[in-house]
């Protein structure tokens, strides 16, 4: 062996480069994955620190008082309780019944494909145009008025087409094996979808609906052209304070409302009331989670 | 039975395409009642295809287009009065992989009986009779009359596919189609199966699509030889395999492709 030739097995420099690149590039990766955490802490930390002042139970269940500068955000809160269900009630059945259409009975035809395309379009309607949608179809053309309804059913024409593509979604995962099952014992297409088809994909259909909370409770454009309010009075703590026809408030409107429009609300007021809308949607984000984790565990294939 | 045609299904001039791809060409057979027959054909060949027109079950799977004629037990299946529900509760498929429901064992054999009649008519005694049938038919009630209520996507493989046979019973089929019932399976597995089907022989047509042609020589009384959506050779299966009477069928035995 010649004493300049190098032992079997041992780096050259080509590989302690490679090496080297190897390290940058997983801590370049680690970084930017890290990165996502940054904000949600900073957001969270400061609403926090900010709200701290006014972050009671009170706060929750008290109404706006002094010109809303002090006080609670019960009729907003309740009022996006309303916005959300009554949205979310009318955009699932449809919704989920249509997805269940597209994706078990209708052929690949002409017809199918134009629904897919509304489906597709719809969901990148920006929300603006969705409340001018619903200005002028529901408040005027159906004489809905400025009102709960109006805006929920705003909200459900927005949220609408995501449903019907994460239930599609859902109904598609279901595997194929299970129909040919049905099928070849002569059950119809109702049946298999009764039978096995909806049991087998409810999980993935709900944590779709669920997950729509979010958006709904979020959104102000749609709700302030079509039923929300800056202020309106009702009694502490009541539950059913709006009927459908009456407009209300609403937590996404009212932290626009107190934090641009009305001088002189004590500071810690807009702050508590982004940690009341972060921490619902949260809420119901977790539950969506927990919904699925249980479900799944339960089946299992 | 008291079945005046000897053939429990026999096709005439059978075409059939996908779209625009004729996957059977002019496909004419007659399958005896009561035998086991082996459908063997290099991929591709349409043996799978012809299994899933018996129950014209291959509507589901797009867009088919079929000529030509099929009759079961001398009715044919595409006359306008044939009830898709009824024609697939007589004829039932077994398929490659086991596909037990992920339901309860109890509830895979009785769904079909759930599917084909009102809840009114069906007490509770007649579908413990009807499971205990059809899992002792099967010989798994032994090991599972005691776990009735288990999930059946936890059963051995084994057990799924008999429990998938068993699924078919309380139908009364005449025709149980198999689409390669054993290629999922271990020796005893196929072994299992295969006596089952002997067992089942007579009472029941069998038709089964193999890539093991070992399996369809010891298993099937009579064997058809597929080749790119012709059917080539139909024969009593000792004499397909030691007799074969067409070139392509001799080749293909030989193992030369396929």
């Amino acid at each position: 062996m010649k004493p300049d030739t190098p032992a079997l097995f041992t780096e050259t420099a080509l590989v302690r480069r490679k090496y080297r690149q190897e390290t940058v590039a997983k801590w370049v990766f680690f970084v930017m994955a890290a990165a996502m955490i940054i904000p949600l802490l900073l957001i969270v930390g400061y609403l926090m620190v900010k709200a701290a002042p006014s972050l009671t139970l009170g706060f929750l269940l008290d109404v706006p008082v002094r010109g809303m500068t002090e006080g609670g955000i019960w009729p907003a809160f309740v009022g996006t309780i309303y916005l959300v269900f009554i949205s979310l009630a009318i955009s699932a059945p449809i919704g989920i019944l249509a997805a269940v259409y597209l994706n078990e009975y209708a052929r690949d035809n002409w017809f199918n494909r134009v629904i897919n395309l509304a489906v597709i379009n719809l969901a990148g309607v920006p929300s603006i145009v969705h409340a001018l949608f619903g200005l002028g179809a529901f408040v005027y053309a159906a004489r809905f008025g400025y009102s709960i309804l109006s805006a929920s059913l705003t909200l459900a024409i927005m949220t609408l087409p995501v449903i019907v593509a994460s239930t599609r979604e859902a109904l598609a995962s279901v595997p194929r094996s299970f129909r040919e099952a049905c099928w070849n014992v002569g059950a119809t297409r109702w049946q298999t979808i009764r039978a096995v088809v909806l049991p087998n994909s409810i999980s993935g259909i709900l944590t779709g609906v669920i997950l729509q909370v979010s958006r709904a409770a979020g959104e102000t454009a749609p709700i302030m052209f079509t039923g929300a309010v800056f202020y309106k009075a009702i009694e502490k703590g009541d539950l059913f304070a709006y009927g459908l026809h009456e407009q209300c408030m609403a937590l996404s409107m009212h932290l626009y409302t107190i934090s641009t429009q009305v001088p002189g609300v004590k500071e810690s007021i807009p702050y508590a009331t982004a940690v009341v809308l972060l921490g619902s949607v949260l809420l119901v984000n977790a539950a969506a989670i927990a919904l699925r984790v249980y479900m799944r565990s339960r089946t299992k294939w | 039975m008291s079945d005046p045609v000897p053939y429990a299904i026999t096709t005439q001039d059978l075409n059939l395409w996908y779209a625009r791809f004729q996957a059977l060409i002019r496909v004419t057979t007659r399958i005896k009642h009561g035998l086991i027959t082996s459908l063997i054909g290099p991929s591709g060949c349409g043996k799978t295809t012809l299994l899933r027109c018996f129950n014209r079950v291959n509507e589901r799977y797009g867009y088919v287009t079929t000529t030509g004629e099929i009759k079961l037990h001398g009715k044919n299946i595409y006359d306008p009065d044939v009830s898709l529900v009824e024609l697939r509760k007589s004829v039932g498929m077994v398929f490659q992989r086991p596909n037990p429901l992920p339901i309860s064992v109890y509830e895979n054999v009785v769904f079909g009986m759930r599917i084909h009649h009102a809840r009114a008519q069906l007490s509770r005694a007649r579908l413990d009779e009807a499971v205990e049938k059809a899992l002792t038919e099967v010989g798994l009630w032994n090991d599972l009359k005691d776990r009735l209520g288990m999930k059946a996507t936890g059963l051995l493989l084994e057990q799924q596919q008999k429990l998938c046979i068993a699924r078919l019973l309380p139908l009364k089929p005449e025709i149980i189609l198999m689409d390669e019932p054993c290629s999922a399976l271990d020796v005893e597995g196929t072994r299992a199966i295969e006596e089952l089907m002997f067992a089942m022989k007579g009472r029941y047509t069998i038709v089964i699509v193999t890539h093991n042609m070992a399996q369809a020589r010891r298993a099937s009384d009579e064997c058809i030889f597929m080749l790119m959506g012709e059917l080539i050779e139909h024969n009593r299966t000792e004499e397909l395999f030691l007799n074969p009477h067409n070139p392509k069928t001799a080749e293909y035995i030989e193992g030369r492709y396929g």
